[in-house]
């Protein structure tokens, strides 16, 4: 199997998980798709390190995890908050900064 | 030259007197009247002393000079402020601090029921220390200074009364005529500086042989258009009817008496350029000519009584500067006329001013008539400054006026005839106006239609008055007898120029005529007004009559000409100025907000908006860079 087949899935999931941001209403959701972009981005970081035969892209890998899990525990901490006081999670409804 | 420490004190003394009482405020409410006064009559005393030391040193020693303080100093161009006092500013001075310490003394009564009355008289200080430096002054420079100062001190007592628009009109009015005088002056100044390199009387007097005729003609009709603005000489005559808004004093004091002489003294002063330069002497001739006639025309239909005054000032202002330009021979008989004129108006207008005190400021004469009973000392003051101005021997105005009508028939040929004439008619017609004044004001019936009789001033007033009457009756022949004030004068004005033509009509020849034109104008007004009058005036006039009341239309003139052409220039640039430079800044502004408003719809607040737009960024980023790099 050639490698260029572990970009050509990062692509996909990446592609997938923009679209799920874009349409998606639910804030969850939208979260997961993030998530989804980002080992993506992981997935195509790996492939590059194997390619390129060094531990670079390895290593970045590891610290998107580490980002990843921060950015976890930081949004839903809002999304808990913006739904406890809205009782609503969708990302539509928190429009107030408009105009 | 002598050098003297004592003139400063005569632009001093007033000037501080003025500023504290401005600077004091209601404080000095109960004594600032006092204080202006005192000061006025010291620098009287001042000048009297002056006068006689002057007197006493031999004759190429009178004239004395003091440095106050180098002025200007850059490169090679020095001006100094000093004063220089010689026989034609003693004259002056004497004159201003005389007449004006009696109108001093004159306004405390005159002004007693004013709220205003300290703010009035640190005006009338300020007036005194302006006057004094213009007539004092030893450049063009400094005499400037003093030019614009009298011209501030006129229109703040012109506008004295401001809270009525008319008046604070009229002084607007005054200071914007006074001003095209004033652009005159300075172009001279101007001029001068850059002929002769020097600002000073007695340098540029020096270097005059150096300069071409044209430039001295440049300068000579610049300081024409000067003597114009200020002294309302055809054509910047039309403030000085709308003047006499200004309390009466003032009128008597600024608008009679001396500021409006200025422009007598200035081509005086500047003898040594209009006797060079003969296109503008000849000016000088035709515009006092013109004014002459034009004043004492006006001054046959005026019901005002002061405005009568005023286009009799205009006309006999007229005569001086018509002496003024008749050289060499004219100057000493022109600041004679200005000293008698000095006396006897300021007396007429003093009187005036009290039969508006005992009138309840009536000043239309149509509602006057047979006050001469109520007011004894005023009639028989203002009658003495009445047989002055017609110039009835041996009152004053007959030595100064035929004396000018007599140097005018002689200044030779076409023109001598002409102005000759000129002057007569003035003198007749002079005569017609000041007997209709008289006659309305004083005799017939009484017309004032309340019950109310009118009363004789305080003695406050009527002593100033009867000393100027005085003045009037006597200055004329004690500054003529013995030619005193033409040989006093003789070393200011260049008589060594002086070329005698052949005379048309002697000294008694002249006087004759003079006296019989005088007669007819007197019948005339007397066969005119003799008897009952109506309290309105008449409504059939001829034509000319209905000139003379809107003032021969000067006003009508100068909006025709002046204003409404400067309005509607104004107009129009203000209509460029809201188009195109109004338009430019307003139209970035427009294009600003129109594109942030379309730019406003993105900010939805949607955030998958947001997110979608980042993509769509990222994808055209990526685009143009696999394009550039491809």
């Amino acid at each position: 199997m050639p490698i260029a087949n572990y970009l050509y899935l990062a692509a996909i999931l990446f592609t997938i998980g923009a679209v799920g941001v874009v349409v998606r209403r639910n804030a969850i959701v939208v979260f997961m798709c993030i998530e989804l972009m980002l080992n993506a981005a992981n997935l195509a970081f790996v492939t590059f390190a194997r390619i390129n035969g060094n531990l670079e892209g390895q290593i970045v890998a590891f610290f998107t995890m580490v980002v990843a899990a921060c950015e976890v525990v930081v949004g839903l901490a809002i999304i808990v908050t913006i739904y406890r006081s809205r009782r609503s999670a969708s990302v539509d409804d928190a429009s107030l900064l408009k105009r | 030259m002598q050098i003297s420490e004592n003139l400063v004190w005569f632009i001093a003394l007033p000037l501080i007197s003025s500023a504290i009482l401005l600077l004091v405020g209601k404080k000095a409410n109960s004594w600032g009247h006092i204080a202006a006064t005192t000061v006025s009559a010291s620098t009287f005393i001042i000048g009297v002393i002056e006068f006689f030391a002057m007197q006493a040193r031999p004759e190429e020693n009178r004239a004395v000079v003091q440095k106050l303080f180098t002025w200007i100093s850059v490169g090679s161009f020095n001006v100094d402020a000093s004063l220089l006092l010689d026989q034609l500013s003693i004259c002056f001075v004497l004159l201003i601090t005389g007449v004006g310490t009696l109108i001093h003394i004159y306004s405390i009564s005159y002004m007693s029921h004013d709220l205003d009355r300290r703010r009035f008289f640190a005006y009338l200080n300020l007036f005194i220390a302006s006057m004094l430096l213009l007539v004092l002054g030893d450049s063009y420079l400094n005499l400037y200074v003093g030019w614009e100062g009298v011209g501030l001190a006129s229109y703040l007592l012109i506008g004295f009364w401001n809270q009525k628009p008319a008046y604070a009109t009229a002084a607007k009015k005054a200071f914007v005529a006074n001003r095209v005088g004033d652009v005159g002056l300075s172009l001279a100044i101007m001029i001068a500086f850059a002929t002769f390199g020097d600002v000073t009387f007695s340098g540029i007097k020096e270097q005059t042989d150096a300069a071409s005729t044209t430039q001295l003609t440049a300068i000579g009709l610049m300081l024409l258009l000067a003597a114009c603005g200020k002294s309302a000489q055809f054509p910047l005559q039309s403030w000085l009817g709308d003047a006499m808004a200004g309390p009466t004093p003032v009128s008597a004091l600024i608008h009679a008496a001396t500021m409006v002489t200025a422009g007598v003294y200035l081509i005086t002063r500047s003898s040594f350029i209009f006797d060079e330069a003969p296109i503008a002497q000849l000016m000088v001739l035709i515009i006092g000519a013109v004014t002459l006639l034009f004043g004492a025309i006006i001054g046959t239909a005026k019901d005002d009584v002061k405005k009568a005054l005023a286009a009799s000032t205009m006309s006999q202002i007229g005569y001086m500067i018509l002496a003024t330009g008749l050289g060499p021979v004219g100057y000493a008989f022109a600041i004679m006329h200005l000293l008698t004129h000095g006396f006897f108006k300021a007396s007429m207008f003093l009187g005036a001013g009290s039969v508006m005190h005992g009138m309840k400021d009536e000043v239309n004469m149509r509602k006057y008539g047979g006050i001469g009973k109520f007011m004894p000392i005023t009639a028989i003051t203002f009658g003495l400054g009445y047989l002055a101005i017609i110039g009835v021997p041996p009152f004053a105005g007959f030595y100064s006026k035929d004396k000018i009508i007599e140097t005018a028939f002689n200044a030779g040929g076409i023109k001598g005839i002409a102005l000759g004439i000129a002057t007569l008619l003035g003198a007749a017609i002079t005569a017609f106006y000041m007997t209709r004044v008289v006659i309305l004001t004083f005799f017939g019936n009484e017309r004032w239609g309340h019950k109310d009789e009118p009363h004789e001033s305080p003695a406050l007033m009527l002593i100033p008055i009867a000393l100027l009457s005085i003045g009037s009756v006597a200055s004329g022949y004690l500054l003529s007898k013995g030619k005193s004030l033409v040989y006093w004068l003789e070393p200011v004005v260049n008589p060594l120029k002086e070329h005698h033509a052949e005379e048309l009509f002697s000294h008694t020849t002249v006087s004759l005529m003079t006296i019989s034109v005088v007669i007819i104008g007197v019948s005339i007004a007397v066969r005119k007004y003799r008897g009952d009058q109506s309290d309105t005036a008449p409504e059939k006039v001829s034509k000319l009559t209905i000139a003379a009341r809107k003032d021969l239309f000067q006003d009508a003139l100068n909006e025709a000409t002046f204003m409404r052409p400067g309005q509607s220039l104004i107009q129009k640039l203000l209509n460029i100025d809201h188009l195109v430079i109004d338009g430019a800044v307003r139209s970035v502004g427009v294009v600003s907000i129109s594109a942030g408003s379309k730019l406003r719809s993105l900010q939805n607040g949607y955030v998958r908006s947001y997110a979608l737009m980042m993509v769509i960024g990222v994808l055209s980023l990526i685009a143009v860079i696999w394009v550039v790099t491809a």
